[in-house]
């Protein structure tokens, strides 16, 4: 049995094997009827884990007023190549998200629980058919459960893009004027949520929003599942109560204790400078510098590391991973990619370059189907904020030492050629 | 043409999936509709009153000229409010009938 009141929870009794079903059951209470779950949630103060932030019960209660055969899904894309918190999180502990998933099913009524990984992941898909398995053979009564493995994107995970691939097999995004907008599978009403969520739903579900609120911030509560990326000793996937220094969570890792800047939030994320990492990580205490603890990615950029080219290559493959259905998004990511890059050599283009990097920046923001070309756009700009010194270094045709070192920091996949991008 | 309301606001949005950037909607409805480099049209967001006919009138040229149905006039006090505007936007104080 585990103490709901301290860490870990999300990684109680983590091995290197997934948990069976019975040892699931021995180290988290058998899940009992709790009869006010809806109560449990809201009390909770629930944030979604996928990067967005928004409440879980307003999502929720948004579903229960909708009629339909309902769905739940289960987002383990893990869209950011930076995050491996869904991956570790559905090969330790399957059952706990499973069993988050089943109480949100429940409290909307869902008829159906589908499960996303991405078919890159050959050992996690497997590790989740078995749970899956596992609790079919036990004649749960409930929902039905699905895996489904949608091909890897970075766009893949969001919602929409989710959505669609399961009712239509294409993992591109939806228009949806209007947030908040009811997804559908068919013209079934869907609730997605990340799986990190489900697995805090499954924690609220059996020991109530109290013990849940006992970690984390009054705003922010809970504890969240890191991935230390970058210039680390030991990359690593850990589970932090929020609220925790953010030098704390990096000595934990191995960081290099004075970086340049730390990137929170993933690719679409913002930099904090490296002299600010004592900063509480939780979204109250990072709204301050205008960051949020998003997917809970950390990445390290060391003082050695030319941030300028970092960011180039982050840009390049994010415009990459566009979806191409927008304008904007299709050709103003490239467009930023290849200012920043005219930045890197430097010389009289790159001062024209970052002019232009601005304006198209302005010119680009909210204007795609979904959050993509938006986060670009922030991260662009608070690379351009974060490194000034550099990129002026870099104008005056001096660029730093890092630049023309070959090492690089972030883990950026290699680019596919277009034609073999797989959507389908 | 139906009757024009004139009272409320208004704004063009546009299908940035259905969009092709052919750019008729700029020639259509050029107060309202500018493009960006790469041929895509650029609108404001900001709510339009209705009593600007000629704002509105070009408006619903360019709504039904877009070759891709890619553009949708969206009027802020409709009696169901579509609450088109994305949710850190504070939706604009309609100066007609309040919405029930
Ligand atoms: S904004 Fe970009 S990623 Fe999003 S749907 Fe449009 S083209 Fe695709
Ligand atoms: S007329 Fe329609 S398809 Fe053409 S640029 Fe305007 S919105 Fe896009």
């Amino acid at each position: 049995m585990i103490d709901a009141y301290a860490l870990p929870r999300l990684f109680a009794g983590a091995t290197n094997r997934p948990l069976s079903l019975e040892d699931h059951e021995r180290v988290f209470a058998p899940t009992g009827e709790v009869a006010s779950l809806l109560e449990e949630l809201d009390a909770s103060g629930l944030v979604g884990r996928g990067g967005a932030g928004f409440p879980t019960t307003r999502k929720v209660d948004l579903l229960r007023h909708q009629r339909g055969h309902k769905f739940v899904v289960v987002n383990g894309m893990e869209g950011e190549p930076a995050a491996h918190k869904d991956n570790r999180l559905l090969s330790t502990n399957p059952h706990l998200v499973l069993d988050g998933a089943e109480m949100l099913a429940q409290m909307i009524g869902a008829s159906r629980i589908a499960v996303c990984v991405a078919r890159d992941n050959p050992t996690v898909v497997n590790h989740v058919e078995r749970a899956i398995h596992e609790r079919a053979r036990r004649n749960l009564r409930g929902p039905g459960i699905d895996l489904h493995t949608p091909p890897w994107r970075y766009v893949a995970g969001e919602e929409s893009a989710l959505v669609h691939w399961l009712d239509d097999n294409e993992s591109l995004p939806q228009y949806r004027p209007g947030r908040p907008h009811i997804l559908r599978i068919g013209r079934g009403p869907t609730l997605v949520d990340n799986a990190e969520t489900c697995a805090n739903v499954g924690l609220i579900g059996r020991y109530g929003a109290q013990s849940f609120r006992s970690l984390g911030t009054a705003e922010h509560p809970g504890s969240v599942i890191v991935s230390v990326t970058g210039a680390v000793k030991r990359p690593n996937v850990l589970e932090v109560n929020l609220g925790t220094p953010l030098a704390n969570i990096l000595a934990t890792a191995g960081a290099d204790p004075s970086p340049q800047a730390v990137l929170l939030g993933g690719y679409g994320g913002a930099w904090l400078s490296g002299d600010q990492i004592h900063t509480p990580y939780s979204n109250e205490a990072l709204a301050a510098h205008n960051l949020s603890v998003g997917a809970g990615i950390v990445a390290v950029l060391p003082r050695q590391a030319c941030g300028v080219a970092e960011a180039h290559r982050v840009v390049r493959w994010m415009a990459h991973e566009s979806a191409r259905q927008c304008g904007p998004c299709a050709f103003g990511l490239p467009a930023l990619a290849d200012d920043l890059l005219a930045v890197v050599r430097g010389g009289r283009d790159g001062v024209a370059a970052i002019a232009r990097l601005q304006d198209r920046c302005g010119v680009i923001e909210g204007r795609g189907a979904c959050r993509h070309p938006d986060g670009v756009v922030r991260f662009v700009r608070s690379s351009i904020e974060a490194f000034a010194h550099d990129i002026d270094s870099h104008l005056r045709g001096a660029p730093c030492a890092g630049a023309r070192a070959k090492q690089r920091f972030l883990t950026v996949p290699a680019l596919e050629h277009e034609e073999d991008l797989v959507w389908e | 043409m139906g009757v024009i309301r004139r009272s409320g606001m208004f704004v063009l949005q546009v299908n940035p999936i259905l969009c092709d950037g052919f750019g008729h909607c700029a020639e259509l409805a050029p107060e309202l509709v500018h493009l960006d480099e790469w041929g895509y049209p650029i609108i404001s967001q900001e709510p339009v009153p209705m009593a600007d006919i000629g704002a509105y009138e070009s408006a619903r040229y360019a709504e039904r000229g877009c070759p891709r149905q890619a553009l949708h006039v969206t009027k802020m006090n409709s009696p169901a409010p579509v609450s088109n505007v994305t949710m850190n936007q504070p939706r604009p104080v309609s100066r007609g009938r309040r919405p029930l």
